[in-house]
């Protein structure tokens, strides 16, 4: 054997202190859920030994039996398909809204003084004192709720587009103009892309706020959705039922920003932040 | 367009150029070179006068470096040149061989590389033909302008991923790859380590030869001039203080003894005062 083969061969014989590499079983996947699981066994812990009554806090065993009696009984896939459609209503309609008026207020001037304003004062009005007043014009119907997500996504999304607009690298620009691009070159190849992080931050934002919104509106008035469910349950005291629809919000929220987060990764493949 | 056919770094120390074909017309200007005249130009930015009165001639296919002091006006000049700004006074024209108004046609080279982080090299080098080429047409044309400034390997590669000098070849290749009339250099090599500066300088003349552009280079390093320029201006108070012929052969050797005397010549205008 020669020198490098007795090495290569050493090297191969000792083990290494590799962790073990299972894809979905990896120290960076875990870790994140640790806390959780750590909170839910202390949580059975508590419930099983009577130190939390049930009256205040169902057991995540019960908790669990909940889920299985309502997803049997198709209710529960039922509310979350009517809650999730009026989501991605309110987020199509209000995140539009709010990406085109940002995109027109970062390019002109004109429509910059015109419209924002107007958009900064409503902003600041807490879109859910409107509740009120959106039954009154709306009722109860859809209309109201779809009105309170769009208004809830509209605003992060616009100050977010709006700001990324305006920081588009002045360099990039001057240097796009020189070399002869204009109008829609422009936009496409150097304003949107350099706005583009700051949109997926109004993004994953206006997320957050649309299952809020939507969760206040579907307690408030509605026959069907995960927020009906929560306050029918209530009523009756269900407190299983409650924890949840609480647990179906949080997971939704989290599949929501899951998927924005792969988009932006995709989209922003360019950025240094993405690379591996 | 014809590729540029790859040259070892050191190819020219064994071939001698030739700048004139059997019928002794000059190889080295190309049919779109511009040539340039100022006449009594005029810059002012409200009270402020930057350039007063500058009479300038270059020719096709010429070489010419401004320096200067900052704030002499040199960069205000090179936007005059460029047709990015107008004189307040006089004018500026570009000519084609012929001595007929021609188009500007100028493509700059500035002193960051702004490079669009989002696109890969070869479609920011493909900025360079501007809009309305075809994609594979403007790739094609990307990747020979890249074999050019000897990047071919990285078209693909994100903007982020490559040193200081690499960008700064990737946007000499972006304002190469249109073959443009005239080329202007706003402190091209500012921004670069010593080392990358100096094998920097010998692609640029490399490139620009091959290319037969004319090119106006604006820097503060005296030796960068002399090295490149067939002709050095020294810009003061926004007049034409001295205006030099530099005439050694190129490709010219770094710390070549004639050279160093024109070069402390400019130097000791600049800085002497008178």
């Amino acid at each position: 054997m020669t020198l490098v083969e007795t090495l290569t061969h050493a090297r191969k014989a000792t083990p290494q202190r590799q962790p073990l590499r299972l894809p979905f079983l990896s120290r960076e996947v875990l870790l994140p859920y640790l806390l959780p699981a750590l909170l839910l066994l202390v949580w059975q812990i508590g419930s099983v030994s009577g130190w939390i009554s049930d009256r205040i806090m169902p057991s995540p065993g019960a908790v669990l039996l909940a889920l299985w009696e309502t997803a049997s009984s198709g209710a529960l896939a039922n509310d979350i398909a009517v809650s999730g459609a009026r989501a991605i209503a309110g987020l199509l309609v209000g995140g539009s809204i709010g990406f085109l008026l940002g995109l027109a207020n970062g390019v002109s001037r004109l429509s910059e003084q015109l419209t924002d304003t107007t958009l900064q004062m409503l902003r600041t009005v807490p879109h859910l004192a409107l509740i009120p007043l959106v039954i009154l014009w709306f009722g109860i119907g859809e209309e109201a709720k779809l009105f309170l997500t769009s208004l809830g996504v509209l605003f992060p999304i616009y100050l977010n587009t709006y700001h990324g607009v305006r920081n588009v690298d002045r360099d990039l620009l001057e240097m796009g103009r020189i070399y002869g691009m204009s109008g829609w070159t422009l936009f496409r190849k150097i304003i949107f892309p350099g706005a583009l992080p700051s949109i997926f931050v109004g993004l994953r934002y206006g997320l957050g706020i649309m299952w809020l919104t939507l969760i206040v509106s579907e307690s408030i008035a509605a026959s069907s959705g995960i927020g009906h469910m929560a306050n029918n349950a209530r009523e009756f005291m269900m407190t299983d039922v409650v924890v949840l629809a609480l647990l179906i919000y949080a997971a939704l929220g989290k599949l929501a920003d899951v998927l924005a987060r792969a988009l932006e990764r995709h989209a922003l493949a360019w950025n240094p932040v993405y690379q591996r | 367009m014809v590729a540029a056919p790859y040259q070892h770094p050191l190819a020219f120390v064994a071939a001698p150029e030739s700048h004139r074909d059997a019928a002794g017309r000059n190889l080295e200007t190309p049919p779109g070179a511009v040539a340039l005249r100022l006449r009594k130009v005029d810059k002012r930015f409200g009270d402020n006068r930057v350039l007063r009165g500058i009479d300038l001639d270059l020719e096709a296919g010429q070489f010419l470096a401004i320096v200067g002091k900052s704030g002499c006006g040199k960069s205000t000049l090179l936007r005059l040149l460029t047709g990015l700004d107008q004189p307040t006074e006089g004018r500026v024209e570009f000519l084609d061989a012929q001595g007929r108004p021609a188009a500007g046609n100028a493509r700059i080279v500035f002193q960051e590389p702004r490079l669009l982080p989002w696109f890969d090299v070869a479609d920011n080098v493909a900025v360079g033909l501007g809009p309305g080429t075809l994609k594979a047409e403007a790739r094609s044309r990307a990747q020979e302008a890249l074999a050019d400034v000897q990047l071919a390997e990285k078209a693909r590669e994100w903007p982020s991923r490559l040193s200081g000098g690499q960008r700064q070849r990737v946007a000499l290749a972006r304002a190469l790859v249109s073959r443009p009339g005239l080329l202007a250099l706003d402190e091209p090599l500012g921004a670069l380590d010593a080392l990358t500066r100096i094998t920097m300088q010998t692609l640029l003349g490399r490139v620009r030869r091959e290319l037969g552009a004319t090119a106006v280079l604006v820097t503060h390093d005296v030796a960068e001039a002399v090295h490149l320029a067939d002709r050095v201006i020294v810009l003061e108070d926004g007049r034409i203080k001295l205006d030099l012929a530099v005439p050694q052969t190129h490709p010219r050797r770094h710390g070549d003894p004639d050279l160093a005397r024109i070069e402390g010549s400019i130097l000791a205008s600049i800085l002497g005062g008178d």
